[in-house]
């Protein structure tokens, strides 16, 4: 709360960048900042023609079936979230 | 000083002697209130109309949930209900047909009375029976004491009644429940007080009516023993009333009824006798700090009596868990209605986070009295309103059985002047029956569908609209369809309808997808037996063809016939409606058969453009001008069967004095003028313009205005041409009022004439040069007017003597002493100026300038508006002519005009600024500006700073830098923080070329930002944004990172200013830089042990991720040596080699 206060001229735009996915916040886990970090990568790869050609000529596969395992991968890619501590 | 005649001097002046003695009278009425009369304006209540406050007489009954099992049943429910309304309808029956017999009765008696001024006999006799009487007991007795004798209630006593105290005659008002409001004395809570205390789901949720307050002070009874203290006991009788006479209330007696009785949502508690002292008004000091709340913004004597229980000390362990949790209540409703805004916002978060715990029924209990006072304020409304938004939310399906109860209280607002008031009880709907789900809504509004005031069926149909916006259409569909089919009463089927035309008013283009539902829903009603729900039904479709346009005509089909049918049959007000519908539909038709039903309809409108109904006359010319505007009416059949009708009925006089049906001729007219061209109609109104009465001359120069500036003037001959223009001249010649309209009329028509007003600019030059020299300064002021709009076609004609001659005399014009007058002749001078150039200017450039800068001190805004175009006019584009000195004079000149208040002057000062220095050479003006940085004024500062950094823009950055770093060595703070910011404009201002400079005044940077001042740090982030941002991918990485390192560690300002400059800063640096070199410095403190560090650094981390998400895939950490378990950090498909 206090910290929001402070920025109060600024809380509209925090507001703002914390609805979009990928940001994050003083409480992120560990675990969840390495999460986005791996989507964005994959993203990255599926986005860029040019790396995705890369990975495909290094693994012999199509790119279009680069393109699906790195999409495949989004949904959990650094494995599934760590047990909650008890607090 | 004095005349030679005047008797003797005044040596001292007072105010004149009425208004002293005003002030006395004022003085020795000590409870006058000054601020009585703006209070009653900022009540809701006292601005209203009758018809919005007939919320007051509004009954509000609990909804039993009916999914909370059997045991909700007991009370309340929609059998109850609905039995409650038909109880309420009979009473409102019973109450007319007696209202009907008395007037009938007192029509026959004034009969009688005509006839035989004689009483009756039996009268008489009745009459002494009572004196004696009287005189036998002996005792006082006032006529309305309620005694046993009395109770004939016989027309024959009602005859006597009449006849002998016609003057104590019930008044209508009286009657009726709908209007108990508005009499101050007599409630209908008052005449059964019995009834209201038994029955117990009819609960009144007015307690406010002024009838109430019965203890007032001022207002009460005289008592017999007042009445006996003042009248002498010698020489009067008491005159006994008439044998029939039965007051029909007593309110006396009923004065004693001890208010608690009623139930309900009552607060106030009779034993608190400080509190009811308050209320009467009886304790003038209202306390402004109350015991657990605080202090509190105000507090009126309204408010004693709802929070009575707080007001006093009490002990807190005696009272109940219940009782507790009521005053908790009270507390955070006082602090949220009466607080300060801090007070405010904690109450109402305490409020909304414990409302489950409060339970629906306490609130609700103590929020809803409150907001059906009388004396409530459009704050305090509001507040309240807000607060039940809140509680609503949290309290989610707890609140259906107060649904009926909230509905009642927040239906009004629906129906409020006020836009944001409609909002609020929109949003406050929504919600209610998003939380209380449909079937519960329906249920609890169904008795008030067919209410017998009209005015709950209009709340209730409004309610309902939002109902079905919230819930969406289809799922109120089958609901509408059976109401609107109601056999039982016309009422229903009326309020169904009109939930519709609501719904379409309301959720515009979204009915759409289900406007063939909608349709057929109401269609029938347009053959209804009652002319109400016909006239609705044709309002109905009215709407929702405004809310389809210009889709969904196929889902009107079914009412084409009747609809059409329809306006052959009805008159009047039907008919108003009918033609609204078709009017609303017809844009929608394909053009052929638009065409047909136009003609179809013309009939009708033709035949009504004789009615001399108001609101008939604004339909159909609104009817008119949706037909012209379809496409397929031909100008053909304009021009032949609609213009001869329409002009004999609506192009006279009569038309212009009203102005509502002046706006909707002209309307009308123009939009027939788009399908018939403008030389048809405008030869048909011109001969007007020589009319004799000026507002008909204004409303053909307006039709004409407009048509010429939609439609041009090409169309018009050479006859019209004629015509036209001496009609033009004789119009502007002989206007009397100030105003625009024979101004634009004028300039239109010409501009739109262009070359073919040569033969006629002679005549009307000459007639604004003769008015220049008017009298009047407003003429004069026009003619100015009319010079600045006809210098581009007068230069076209090529008649540039005509122009000079104009311009010399305004020149000579320039002494006027009427700023408006003059602002308009110097705008007149730029305008010719402008058309003709410097060069052949008459009067010369060098004449003129010398002229205008004295009229630069004027300080009427105008003026100063109008000299500051000239003049940067001629800086710009003939400052040669004029010498430098010259200049410099009128640069400290327009120092002055900094200050001004119009943000054009200050902003054509600063621009002036640049184009002197470009003729003069910077130094000298920078000089002047930067001498000025020393002054007190910020906003001349500010100003000057601008002025600096165009200058600087206009003459390169070369010119001023080094003058500016110069300057920054100053001591003085206002100063140093000017040049900062002039730098940090001139840095904004030229963008890439900064690249250059950067390196030197990286120093200057390096100092400023260090500083101690935190203007001084922030400013200069400003100036660090600007040329990171100018500089970028221009090589300067190194002098950037310099200044990086020193804007970082500003990131933990608070100040919102500073903060703010240095993270855009900080953002600009990502564009320099690049992401990866700002997530290094991001990357230290994102999971730092202390949070006030880590907030600031996601922050950070946030913006640099949302300006460049891709790019930071590269410069992220590995962190595979994290893994632990599951959970794999690698990210394997960058370790791919070939």
């Amino acid at each position: 709360m206090s910290s929001e206060l402070r920025y109060t001229a600024n809380t509209q735009l925090e507001h703002l960048h914390a609805r979009y996915t990928g940001t994050g916040h003083a409480d992120m886990s560990k675990y969840d900042w390495l999460t986005h970090q791996h989507r964005d990568t994959l993203s990255s790869i599926v986005g860029h023609p040019t790396l995705t050609s890369y990975l495909a000529i290094a693994d012999g596969e199509a790119t279009g079936r680069i393109k699906f395992e790195m999409t495949e991968r989004m949904l959990q890619p650094c494995g599934p979230p760590p047990a909650k501590d008890e607090d | 000083m004095s005349a030679p005649g005047s008797p003797r001097l005044v040596d001292s002046f007072t105010a004149p002697r009425e208004i002293l003695k005003e002030f006395e009278e004022l003085a020795e009425e000590e409870d006058v209130d000054p601020f009585a009369e703006t209070a009653s304006k900022r009540q809701i209540a006292q601005r209203q109309s009758d018809y919005h406050n007939r919320r007051f007489s509004r009954v509000a009954v609990d909804s039993a949930d009916a999914f909370q099992g059997e045991g909700a049943e007991g009370e309340g429910g929609y059998k109850e209900a609905m039995r409650l309304q038909m109880l309420e309808k009979e009473e409102q029956r019973v109450k007319r047909a007696i209202e009907e017999k008395e007037k009938k009765a007192r029509e026959e008696d004034q009969e009688k009375m005509d006839l035989d001024k004689t009483p009756p006999a039996a009268e008489l006799e009745a009459a002494e029976k009572e004196l004696a009487a009287a005189a036998s007991t002996k005792r006082k007795r006032r006529w309305d004491v309620d005694t046993t004798e009395k109770t004939d209630t016989g027309e024959w006593g009602k005859e006597a009644l009449d006849a002998a105290a016609p003057k104590k005659r019930r008044s209508r008002w009286d009657a009726t429940p709908a209007d108990v409001a508005d009499t101050p004395k007599r409630s209908r809570w008052d005449m059964t007080p019995a009834a209201a205390g038994g029955d117990a789901p009819m609960i009144p949720i007015l307690m406010n009516a002024p009838g109430i307050m019965m203890e007032d002070k001022h207002n009460r009874y005289l008592s017999d023993d007042e009445l006996d203290a003042v009248l002498p006991s010698q020489g009067y009788a008491i005159v006994t009333p008439p044998p029939g006479y039965a007051p029909l209330i007593a309110p006396r007696k009923l004065m004693a009824t001890p208010l608690p009785d009623v139930g309900g949502f009552q607060i106030q508690e009779s034993s608190d006798a400080a509190a009811m002292a308050a209320a009467a008004g009886l304790a003038p000091e209202l306390p402004t700090e109350i015991p657990g709340v605080g202090n509190l913004a105000f507090f009126k004597a309204e408010d004693a009596q709802y929070f009575a229980k707080i007001l006093k000390e009490e002990d807190e362990t005696e009272l109940s868990v219940e009782e507790m949790k009521e005053r908790k209540i009270m507390r955070l409703l006082l602090k949220i209605k009466n607080g300060t805004p801090p007070v405010r916002k904690t109450a109402l978060r305490q409020i909304t986070d414990k409302a489950r715990d409060f339970g629906a029924g306490p609130l609700f209990d103590k929020i809803l009295p409150l907001l059906m006072e009388r004396t409530l304020e459009d704050q305090e409304r509001h507040l309240l309103v807000k607060v039940i938004d809140r509680v609503l939310y949290k309290l989610d399906d707890l609140v259906r059985p107060y649904v009926h109860k909230i509905l009642v209280v927040i239906e009004p607002l629906l129906i409020d002047e006020d836009y944001y008031a409609r909002v609020e009880g929109r949003e406050i709907i929504s919600n209610l029956s998003k939380a209380a789900g449909l079937a519960h809504m329906i249920s609890t509004m169904r008795p008030d569908i067919d209410h017998a005031d009209e005015y709950v069926r209009n709340t209730t149909a409004r309610a309902f609209s939002v109902v079905a916006s919230a819930l969406g259409i289809p799922s109120l569909l089958p609901f509408l369809k059976a109401v609107c089919k109601s056999k039982k009463s016309w009422q229903a089927r009326h309020t169904g309808i009109r939930i519709v035309q609501q719904i379409a008013i309301m959720m515009g283009c979204a009915v759409l997808p289900h406007l063939r539902n909608l349709v057929e829903c109401i269609a029938h009603g347009l053959s209804d037996e009652q002319q109400k729900v016909r006239t609705m039904t044709a309002l109905g479709l009215a709407a929702l063809a405004e809310a389809a346009a210009p889709y969904g005509i196929e889902s009107f089909d079914n009412v084409l016939k009747p609809l059409w049918m329809g306006i052959r049959l009805h008159r009047g007000k039907g008919l108003a409606a009918f033609l609204k519908a078709i009017g609303f539909i017809i844009p929608l038709m394909d053009p052929e058969y638009a065409s047909y039903y136009t003609k179809e309809v013309t009939v009708i409108l033709i035949r009504e453009f004789q009615t001399s109904d108001e609101e008939m006359k604004k339909i159909v010319l609104k009817v008119v001008k949706q037909c012209a505007a379809t496409e397929g009416v031909t100008p053909q059949y304009i021009k032949q069967d609609i213009l001869p009708d329409f002009f004999k009925a609506f192009w006279v006089r009569r038309m212009a004095l009203d102005r509502r049906n002046y706006r909707q001729v002209v309307e009308t007219t123009v939009e027939l003028a788009q399908k018939a061209g403008a030389s048809e109609i405008i030869g048909r109104i011109v001969n007007e313009l020589k009319d004799e009465a000026e507002p008909y001359r204004k409303m053909v120069m307006e039709t004409i205005t407009k048509v010429v500036a939609s439609l041009g003037a090409s169309d018009v001959d050479e006859k019209l041409e004629v015509r036209l223009v001496d009609g033009i001249i004789y119009s502007f010649q002989e206007q009397t009022t100030e105003d625009q309209v024979m101004l634009d009329g004028f300039g239109t028509v010409v501009n739109a004439l262009g070359i073919r007003v040569k033969p006629y600019l002679t005549q009307i030059v000459s007639t604004i040069l003769w008015r220049l020299n008017n009298k009047s300064a407003k003429v004069r002021q026009q003619a100015a007017d009319l010079t600045s709009r006809l210098a581009v076609v007068i230069k076209q004609c090529g008649e540039d003597q005509l122009l000079s001659k104009l311009g010399l005399v305004l020149f000579e014009q320039l002494g006027e002493e009427y700023p408006d007058t003059l602002g308009s002749i110097i705008a007149a001078e730029g305008a010719i100026a402008n058309v003709v150039g410097m060069t052949q200017m008459n009067p010369p450039v060098k004449d003129l300038l010398p002229r205008m800068t004295p009229i630069l001190r004027n300080r009427h805004e105008k003026v100063q508006e109008a000299s500051i175009n000239l003049i940067g006019r001629i800086a710009d584009r003939g400052a040669e002519f004029v010498p430098a000195r010259e200049w410099m004079r009128i640069c400290f000149e327009l120092l002055d005009l900094l200050k001004a208040h119009k943000k054009g002057i200050r902003r054509a000062a600063v621009n002036s600024f640049g184009y002197i220095a470009k003729s003069l050479g910077p130094q000298d003006v920078l000089s002047v500006l930067l001498t000025n940085l020393r002054v007190q004024e910020r906003q001349s500062r500010v100003c000057s700073t601008v002025a600096i950094a165009i200058v600087a823009e206009t003459c390169g950055p070369f010119t001023c830098i080094p003058a500016i770093l110069n300057e920054y060595r100053t001591a003085e703070l206002n100063v140093r923080t000017g040049c900062l910011k002039a730098l940090s404009f001139v840095f904004e201002y030229v963008g890439p070329q900064s690249a250059y400079y950067v390196d030197s005044v990286v120093t200057m940077l390096e100092d400023a930002l260090t500083d101690r001042d935190l203007v001084h740090r922030q400013t200069a982030s400003t100036i660090v944004k600007h040329l990171a941002l100018g500089v970028a991918g221009l090589g300067c990485e190194d002098s950037m990172m310099h200044l990086m390192n020193l804007v970082w560690p500003n990131c933990f300002e608070t100040s919102p200013h500073v903060i703010g400059a240095v993270m855009d800063a900080i953002e600009a640096m990502r564009v320099t830089l690049g992401p990866g070199v700002l997530l290094s410095y991001v990357l230290q403190g994102l999971f730092h042990p202390a949070r006030k560090v880590r907030e600031v650094y996601w922050r950070v981390y946030n913006a640099l991720y949302l300006g460049a998400q891709d790019a930071l895939v590269p410069f992220y950490a590995d962190l595979s040596e994290l893994s632990e378990g599951q959970n794999v950090y690698d990210r394997h498909p960058l370790q791919v080699f070939i």
